[in-house]
């Protein structure tokens, strides 16, 4: 290992802001993979393989990926759930790897929800 | 690729000896076998504090917390939470008192009171790569106090945040520091920094966990202190009996080497500083300032009166500054953060004065008789009934709070009047007991006052080194009264005695060892009196714990036959066919307590003896 100057101390902080983020359970944006075993056999599996990737390429820092069970629908799998923190969030449904990569460019990036895909937005009415 | 999950499991000394090296090994070989050891990281963090449900894991982003997980849940763990998303009903926690799941950590008690300062790293980083601490914000404050500020401005810093010892004295830091490094420049001569890691009371293990959840705070604390107080060497005395606190700060160190944060020149700033880790044999009195220093020396770990202070003349002669664990670990933040954040938590206005209230944090090791047994870091000024009945999660099997201990053996007892005092250096000694370490025990109304004071007073006598008379003739005296009252041969005069000989230690013991040492009896006489009366007058112990004064004897409209008890005893005081009445033999019992333990039915009472003269 090197000595360390002021400015490597940073860049390792600044490397593993994405880390951090995971392991404190905090960011601006959450992607719910639905892995049940629908989703997994219509190849949810592949789509947050895809999503892991992107995240990955575009050194998203404020992004978690993080997984589901069944949403329930299992005729539309893979399906995900959209949630930007503090606004309602949207389902997608019918995914591919192609698909997912638009969602997060479009609706977790863009801010717009990606409404070709779109299933609804809103959770279930629970109680 | 970046890990969307990370698990971490705790691997504190409490949860690997329930096995938590095991779980982390075969959760990684299920995790290869799922193909999913590039998507979930497994990291061993240290004690994450909720040691009475080890092995504990945490499951992040996700927030779930799991308890009692072993080797045998993680196929079905890893199919089902990190393949499926389906966190494992079975394995998520329960709280005592309603038994019902709670999964996500911010809606656990004994997590949501707390204000993690010292601890923030605890469950959050592997605390042996350095990588993983310098991303939580670690060695931002290193930096900032080697090129921006000088040592008189951190001095000044360290003051105004009002951090106070957080071994017990409850001196102010800044005000130490300052002392030594103009003891140095007085006398010409070179001072010595020294953290004290001679964590000796039964029941405390606040110091052992920072340093394993977060050995590099404290490296980073030294080395501030170190540029502050003007000194290139250090010492940790780490007791002989934390190997896994030794192995993760040895192993700090050495990686704090390698990337140039410790040894010569320092960030390229110039300055020298190292550590070295000496470890000591466990006596208790070693965690004294004076004794410690000897131990270092490779003398006998004795203390000295201290008319002459150690940040003047400590370790050879050197001006030497002593801190605890705990204290060094606040420094980081107070430098990067400010002295206005630290101060802003806790009691006290202590911008002027640090001596004016107790800012910051504290962290206590909750144990004795209360559900949540753990290490807890709450804001100072919380009650003790926060405390012990919302993050302790109150107190088990339906018994009642009788009292609480601060401050480690030779703290004083709290009775449930008190519960509502602010928990702060200042309020805890005007209630006659003491910060201490951080120690705190919880007794139930099935415990005896009287039995309790003799027990830490028998703990004591056994730890004093002896070298002055009040310490160690006053303990043993006040140990031979305390035993003849719960035995029941408790002399009228003998509280009046007892309450002299403690005044005497008070006054006259050399170190802080045997001045407190009386406290556990003192206090007892001032808020249980009565219990002290009913053993000496009437030889009764009403809390029914003292053996000479209570037998045991058979409820028969509870016990249902079932055989426990027998099988339990050792001494075969316990007869009888099963499912039929069984009876207990006065003659052979010892009154160990194996049957009550055992029997489901709370059948086995204890009644008082009367006592044959």
């Amino acid at each position: 290992m090197p000595r360390m100057t002021i400015e490597d101390l940073k860049k390792i902080r600044e490397q593993a802001v994405r880390t951090m983020t995971v392991r404190a359970g905090e960011a601006r944006a959450r992607v719910i993979m639905h892995m049940g075993t629908c989703g997994i056999a219509a190849g949810a599996r592949e789509v947050m393989g895809a999503l892991l990737k992107e995240v990955e390429d575009l050194k998203l820092t404020d992004v978690i990926v993080t997984t589901s069970s069944c949403a329930g629908l299992c005729s539309r799998e893979p399906m995900a759930t959209v949630q930007l923190a503090g606004q309602t969030p949207v389902k997608y449904v019918d995914l591919t790897p192609e698909k997912i990569v638009q969602v997060l460019k479009q609706h977790v990036l863009g801010g717009k929800i990606a409404t070709e895909f779109a299933l609804a937005s809103g959770s279930e009415t629970t109680g | 690729m970046a890990y969307r999950t990370h698990c971490l499991v705790c691997a504190g000394t409490g949860c690997v000896s329930s096995k938590s090296y095991e779980l982390g090994i075969a959760l990684e070989n299920e995790l290869v076998k799922r193909g999913l050891a590039q998507e979930v990281q497994i990291v061993r963090t240290g004690c994450q504090g909720f040691c009475a449900e080890g092995p504990v894991t945490i499951v992040q982003p996700d927030g779930i917390l799991y308890c009692h997980v072993t080797v045998q849940d993680v196929p079905f763990l890893v199919e089902e939470h990190f393949l499926k998303g389906r966190p494992v009903k079975k394995l998520l926690y329960k709280t005592p008192a309603e038994k019902a799941l709670v999964p996500a950590l911010k809606d656990v008690p004994f997590f949501s009171k707390q204000k993690l300062v010292v601890l923030r790293n605890r469950g959050l980083i592997d605390p042996e790569k350095i990588d993983d601490y310098i991303a939580a914000d670690g060695y931002m404050a290193l930096p900032k106090a080697l090129t921006e500020m000088t040592p008189e401005q951190i001095i000044s810093e360290i003051k105004r945040s009002g951090l106070r010892g957080r071994g017990g004295g409850g001196f102010p830091a800044g005000v130490k520091w300052e002392t030594c490094r103009h003891a140095g420049q007085h006398r010409g001569i070179e001072p010595v920094v020294i953290c004290n890691a001679d964590e000796g009371d039964p029941g405390a293990f606040m110091d052992r966990s920072i340093i394993e959840c977060d050995p590099f705070a404290v490296v980073e604390g030294m080395t501030i202190a170190a540029r502050a107080i003007g000194t290139t060497q250090g010492f940790v005395y780490v007791r002989q009996e934390y190997p896994l606190a030794r192995h993760r700060l040895l192993k700090a160190l050495e990686q704090a080497r390698e990337y140039g944060l410790l040894g010569k020149n320092i960030l390229d700033t110039g300055m020298d500083f190292d550590i070295e880790i000496v470890q000591g044999a466990g006596a208790f009195v070693c965690g004294e300032s004076t004794a410690l220093m000897a131990s270092l020396e490779g003398k006998v770990g004795e203390p000295r009166a201290k008319y002459i202070h150690t940040v003047e003349y400590g370790y050879m002669d050197r001006p030497s500054n002593l801190n605890n664990v705990e204290t060094f670990a606040n420094v980081p933040l107070i430098i990067s953060r400010g002295a206005m954040w630290f101060s802003s938590m806790g009691t006290g206005d202590v911008s002027e004065n640090p001596w004016n209230g107790s800012s910051g944090t504290k962290v206590f090791s909750l144990s004795g008789t209360v559900n949540n047994t753990g290490l807890i870091e709450v804001p100072m000024g919380i009650t003790l009934r926060e405390i012990i009945f919302d993050i302790g999660g109150g107190i088990p099997k339906n018994r009642k709070f009788k009292a609480v201990q601060t401050g480690g053996p030779s703290g004083g007892f709290l009775p449930e009047s008190c519960l509502n005092l602010p928990v702060d250096f200042d309020s805890l000694a005007e209630a006659g007991t003491m910060m201490g370490s951080g120690g705190m025990v919880v007794a139930d109304d099935h415990a005896c006052m009287v039995d309790a004071a003799r027990y830490f007073i028998e703990f004591l006598t056994e730890e004093s080194c002896g070298k002055c008379v009040p310490c160690r003739e006053g303990l043993r005296s006040c140990a031979e009264v305390l035993s003849r009252i719960t035995q029941g041969k408790g002399r009228p005069e003998d509280v009046a005695l007892l309450e002299e000989v403690a005044q005497v230690m008070k006054d006259c013991c050399l170190c802080a060892l045997g001045t407190s040492a009386p406290d556990p009896v003192l206090t007892t006489i001032r808020y249980f009196k009565d219990e002290y009366d009913a053993h000496i007058e009437k030889h009764v112990c009403p809390a029914g714990a003292c053996k000479d004064l209570i037998e045991y004897a058979i409820d028969a409209a509870k016990c249902d036959g079932c055989h426990a008890c027998v099988n339990a005893c050792s001494v075969g005081a316990l007869t009888g066919e099963v499912k039929k009445l069984h009876s207990l033999n006065k003659a052979t019992c010892i009154k160990c307590g194996a049957c009550i333990e055992v029997c489901k039915r709370d059948a086995i009472t204890t009644l008082p003896r009367s006592y044959a003269a």
